[in-house]
């Protein structure tokens, strides 16, 4: 380890030039957004959200560099602290946040107003991290090493439900792939996956028409099980599930209509049916659908995007970035952003992959599966595909805190993997 | 073993990436119905306007709503206009006016419509329609245009007008557009994001020639307006223009609050306009003649002009000397060694009697010892502490600083503290006698009317306020502000108010505003005589009533009119008689007020005298033109 070398050494430059293009991309986008051809917006005027961006895309490069000469070993030291901080924040917003349109979650420091709940993701993928980083942790075989992990996960879930920001605790579940990848049992992942399919299907379909299905699956099922199995407990296991399916449908309708909030509600049933409510929570979905759909195969090219201007898409700078996108650059150009993360995530995977060190595998995994959920929810909400939740796209959508704290979360892991040569090997 | 969970994982990732490539290819590519460019040439998108919300007064009288009206637009290449004369008759133009409008128009483009005429009314557009079938080309586009309902409140309530070239380019989320109409001034500006609404969008199909041949795809991706939310205030209209009457031909404000809730019953800026001038089609004609009128009658007199409270002040300085202990309700002081004049009046042993006379040395004495609080041993060190001690006890009344009501340009005033003086004298370089003219609200202090009224309500309701505001609900729910609910302390306790109001009570039956005392009501009230550069002093009443149950705390400033007991304490006395009992019985006493012409001895800046009397009597352009040559 010489002590000349430069910061950038050994640093994956696949991820970086994704990360670079992402925010080029974000940044051009952002300006089309904001364009107002009466007046013929400037790329670089610091009043408006593009030439903000850019500063914030400026002070990101400032953090990276920081990130680049501090020692790899500070991140897995200083874990459980910098949990800690964050949490201090979280609680700290509770009393003393600044009201920004409607949502208590922003401190103020200066002229900066951050936003603490983006940080919580970093904080819990580095205690995590730290705490799987212990080989006698075994996520395969004993129940009660889930208990601290649900409890890193949970404080902060907790907080930021308190804020009233249920978009970013939503960001918590993509934490179930890394957990998947060290050893949790598949079935847990799968129960969610059908649970959410169970949630769509019910509200599409009559409940008692999907209760005579389940009933006709199972009978099918224990049909076509072998006897061995069925003599050792495959019947009773079967008929359990299903009953359990069928009480779940039912229950959908409880949770429904009383435990999720009114605009909740709303934006599940929109994504089901956007005429519903075509005025109000359907109006983002139907003018986001239109303003993508309205690109085409090429797009309407730069700045000639009718839809995303004034503001029939809300919120285009935020979190409908993508419809500029596809509005302006159709098929083509959401593909490349689709195609660009998809690479990016699947990059991050294999460099976790390669790592010596659990905690370098395990935080390589958190960040690739956090920046996967948001590309899911993000891109999948504008196309209709997923209810509308207010998370941003991450390097697109305008915003410092979310930009500077993707940054931090990507950057931190490959300082990580750049020191790869240098680890030993820990199982 | 895990290690393969990174194929199952990675798989995962690609199996959501390609489904959403699939949906993008389905939604840009294969499914049409989104794609509105390939069919632009029959297809138009047509931007509906909402309806700006309405603004009701406390008893659920309209001020202000909308008419709907109809602008003429013209399509060049299809216009045929036989006989010019008499087409010119019927709009009520002349035919230089039908030539450059058209040249106008030709110019913008011969083949889409264009605007020609703006704003006419329903009556108009009613008697020309039948005739302007015979002349094709020309069509009419509904619109709506701001009405009040009557003549007053046009500062309060503000103008909406189009947007400026400044403003287009300072909007943060790309919002309006160029001819967009926005609220510029007053409650139309502060409440400019409810009243607006929210833009709808309809998709028509038009054949080659424009018509109209139905919506497109059934309406289905069409979004409805959605009309702007109403707002609530607590004007009262009539008791409004009755103030309006009273301020006729004077320059000053009157600003009356409910003390136990903050709302604004009245507030006049006089003198005054027709706010409906400012919403015809005629607005630049208008507002320029407003802008050049010498009164500022654009100028928001209560909450933007600034006066030294005079004796009103007198009031807060004995409830913070009762408060401090350095005076109780019975101590007196004689005109002995005092440096202020005062006028003559009987012996001042009490709070309450000081307060009836509004005897100047009486109020330098309290003063003196709030300042000093006995403590003269180095006379500059107490005056420093003992001045900014005072500036935090005033200041929780709401003077000097922005009490935040619902209106733009709220001037802070001036309440100096330490500092303030420091910066003229020297720290440590003067002392009480530097200041003492503050005792009886001369010297640097700086108040608007607002704040004046609000000290009313602050001495009805014994020591508290609510944030003085004009709208307290907002949209059909009535939401509330959270900011106008939350209860304001100012320190002092309900029991040293009593002499305070004892003294008011003494000042309108039998003191210096005894002429405007009203039969059947009681009156706590107090004159000011406001010293100023220019002309005679202004003349100041404050005043709530009735004492035992507080309805009403008023503040009235009338600008030269001399002293506070001559001018404001009747227009106040008649305003209060007319809010509690929706009558007035000193009919002479209204009639002189009305009457009185007291803008005659205002002397502007600048100016030596004041100015002859018919320099603003100009009347403004309101009628519709066509109306005046209707066949």
């Amino acid at each position: 380890m010489s002590e000349t070398k430069p910061i950038t050494k050994n640093v994956d430059w696949v991820v970086v030039l994704i990360y670079i293009a992402c925010l080029m991309i974000g940044w051009i986008n952002i300006y089309a957004a904001v364009y107002n051809p009466e007046v013929n917006t400037s790329m670089f005027d610091f009043n408006n959200n593009a030439g903000k961006q850019l500063m914030w895309i400026g002070t990101a490069a400032l953090l990276i560099i920081c990130i680049l000469v501090i020692d790899y070993k500070f991140y897995e030291t200083f874990s459980f602290i910098i949990y800690a901080v964050v949490i201090f924040f979280l609680v700290m917003v509770l009393f003393a946040g600044s009201n920004i349109n409607g949502s208590r979650s922003w401190i103020k420091f200066g002229p900066v107003s951050l936003q603490p709940a983006e940080f919580s993701k970093l904080a819990i993928s580095l205690a995590i991290s730290k705490y799987l980083s212990d080989p006698a942790i075994s996520l395969t075989r004993k129940l009660k090493d889930y208990y601290p992990i649900m409890g890193i996960i949970a404080v902060p879930a907790l907080l930021i439900l308190l804020s009233n920001e249920t978009g970013s605790m939503l960001v918590f579940a993509s934490f179930a792939i890394v957990l998947y990848r060290e050893g949790m049992p598949g079935f847990i992942p799968a129960i969610g996956i059908v649970m959410a399919a169970l949630l769509i299907i019910t509200l599409l379909f009559i409940k008692w028409y999907i209760a005579a299905a389940i009933i006709v699956i199972a009978g099918l099922v224990i049909w076509l099980m072998p006897v061995m199995t069925r003599r050792r407990g495959g019947l009773w296991a079967t008929i359990l599930i299903a009953v359990v399916m069928i009480g779940i449908v039912f229950g959908v309708d409880f949770f429904m209509n009383n435990v999720l909030q009114k605009h909740q509600r709303g934006r599940i049933m929109v994504l089901l049916d956007p005429d519903s409510d075509p005025r109000g929570i359907g109006w983002n979905v139907i003018q986001s659908k239109i303003a993508i759909g309205s690109g085409g195969f090429t797009g309407k090219g730069f700045l000639q995007g009718t839809q995303t201007k004034f503001d029939f898409v809300p919120e285009q700078s935020t979190d409908f970035i993508f419809c500029t996108v596809g509005e302006e650059h159709g098929f083509i150009g959401s593909g490349v952003v689709v195609v660009l993360f998809i690479a990016l995530i699947s990059r991050l995977v294999v460099l976790a992959e390669r790592q010596r060190s659990r905690f370098a595998r395990v935080y390589g995994y958190c960040v690739a599966g956090i920046i996967f959920f948001h590309f899911m929810v993000n891109i999948g909400m504008t196309i209709g595909l997923m209810p509308v939740i207010g998370i941003p796209l991450p390097f697109f959508s305008y915003g410092g805190s979310s930009l500077w704290s993707f940054s931090i979360l990507l950057f931190i892991f490959l300082k990580i993997d750049a020191q790869r040569p240098f680890t030993l090997s820990r199982g | 073993m895990l290690e393969n969970r990174r194929f199952v994982i990675i798989g995962f990732f690609a199996l959501i990436g390609l489904t959403y490539l699939l949906r993008l290819f389905y939604l840009q590519v294969l499914d049409d119905s989104y794609s509105i460019e390939s069919s632009s040439n029959s297809i138009k998108r047509v931007t509906e306007i909402p309806f700006r919300g309405q603004i009701y007064d406390r008893t659920g009288k309209l001020i202000v709503y909308n008419t709907p009206v109809y602008d003429l637009l013209v399509t060049p290449y299809k216009a045929r206009v036989d006989d010019t004369l008499r087409f010119c008759q019927v709009l009520g133009i002349e035919r230089s006016d039908f030539d450059s409008l058209m040249a106008a128009a030709s110019a913008y483009s011969r083949v889409k419509p264009s605007l020609f005429l703006r704003q006419l009314s329903k009556e108009d557009f009613a008697s020309i329609q039948d005739i302007m079938v015979d002349y094709s080309g020309f069509e009419f586009a509904k619109s709506s245009l701001r009405t009040y309902t009557a003549p007053t409140l046009a500062n309060t309530l503000g103008y909406v007008s189009e947007i400026t070239k400044t403003q287009l380019e300072k909007q943060e989320e790309p919002y309006y557009r160029q001819s967009d109409y926005i609220g510029q001034s007053g409650i139309e500006k502060i409440y400019e994001n409810e009243l607006r609404g929210k833009r709808g969008t309809k998709f028509v199909m038009q054949n080659v020639s424009g018509v109209y041949k139905g919506p497109w795809k059934g309406g289905e991706l069409d979004t409805m307006a959605v009309a702007g939310e109403n707002l609530y205030s607590g004007i009262d209209l009539e008791v409004q223009q009755y103030a309006d009457s009273l301020m006729m031909n004077k320059v000053g404000s009157v600003v009356a609050i409910e003390p136990k809730t903050g709302q604004i019953i009245s507030m006049v800026s006089a003198p005054t306009y027709d706010p409906n001038i400012l919403a015809s089609r005629y607005f630049s004609k208008n507002y320029a003649a407003l802008a050049r009128n010498p009164y500022k009658p654009l100028f928001n007199r209560p909450v933007m002009a600034s006066y030294r409270p005079g004796s009103t002040f007198k009031l807060i300085q004995a409830l913070i000397g009762l408060q401090e202990g350095v005076i109780t309700p019975g101590s007196g002081f004689t005109h002995a060694n005092c440096p202020v004049g005062c006028h003559n009046h009987p012996a001042t042993g009490t709070v309450a009697l000081g307060v009836m006379h509004s005897c100047n040395p009486y109020f330098y004495n309290v003063f003196r010892r709030i300042i000093y609080k006995n403590n003269i041993k180095n006379t500059f060190k107490a005056s420093a502490v003992g001045l900014d001690n005072w500036h935090d006890q005033i200041s929780k009344f709401g003077i000097g600083q922005r009490l935040g009501i619902d209106l733009p340009s709220e001037y802070k005033g001036n309440l100096p503290n330490k500092k303030y003086y420091d910066r003229f004298y020297g720290e440590y370089r003067w002392k009480f006698s530097n200041i003492y003219s503050l005792s009886i609200g001369e010297g640097e202090l700086l108040i608007t009317p607002l704040k004046m009224a609000n000290v009313a309500a602050i001495i009805a309701n014994r020591g508290y306020f609510y944030t003085p505001h004009v709208i307290h609900g907002i949209g059909d729910k009535k939401k509330v502000n959270p900011e106008y609910l939350v209860r304001h302390e100012t320190g002092v306790e309900p029991h040293n108010f009593e002499p305070v109001i004892e003294g008011m009570i003494g000042a309108v039956e039998g003191g210096t505003a005894r002429r405007s005392r009203v039969e059947g009501i009681t009156i706590a009230g107090k004159t000011g005589t406001s010293q100023n550069k220019r002309g005679d002093d202004h003349s100041i009443f404050i005043a709530f009533a009735p004492v035992e149950d507080p309805k009403i705390a008023i503040a009235v400033f009338v600008e030269n009119a001399g002293a506070g007991g001559s001018a404001a304490a009747p227009i106040a006395n008649l305003i209060i008689e007319k809010y509690l009992t929706r009558k007035v019985t000193n009919k002479a006493l209204e009639e002189r007020m009305m009457k009185s012409d007291l803008m005659s001895k205002v002397i502007l800046p600048g100016q030596k005298k004041p100015l002859p009397a018919d320099t603003t009597k100009k009347k403004p352009v309101t009628e519709t033109k066509p109306s005046a040559a209707r066949p």
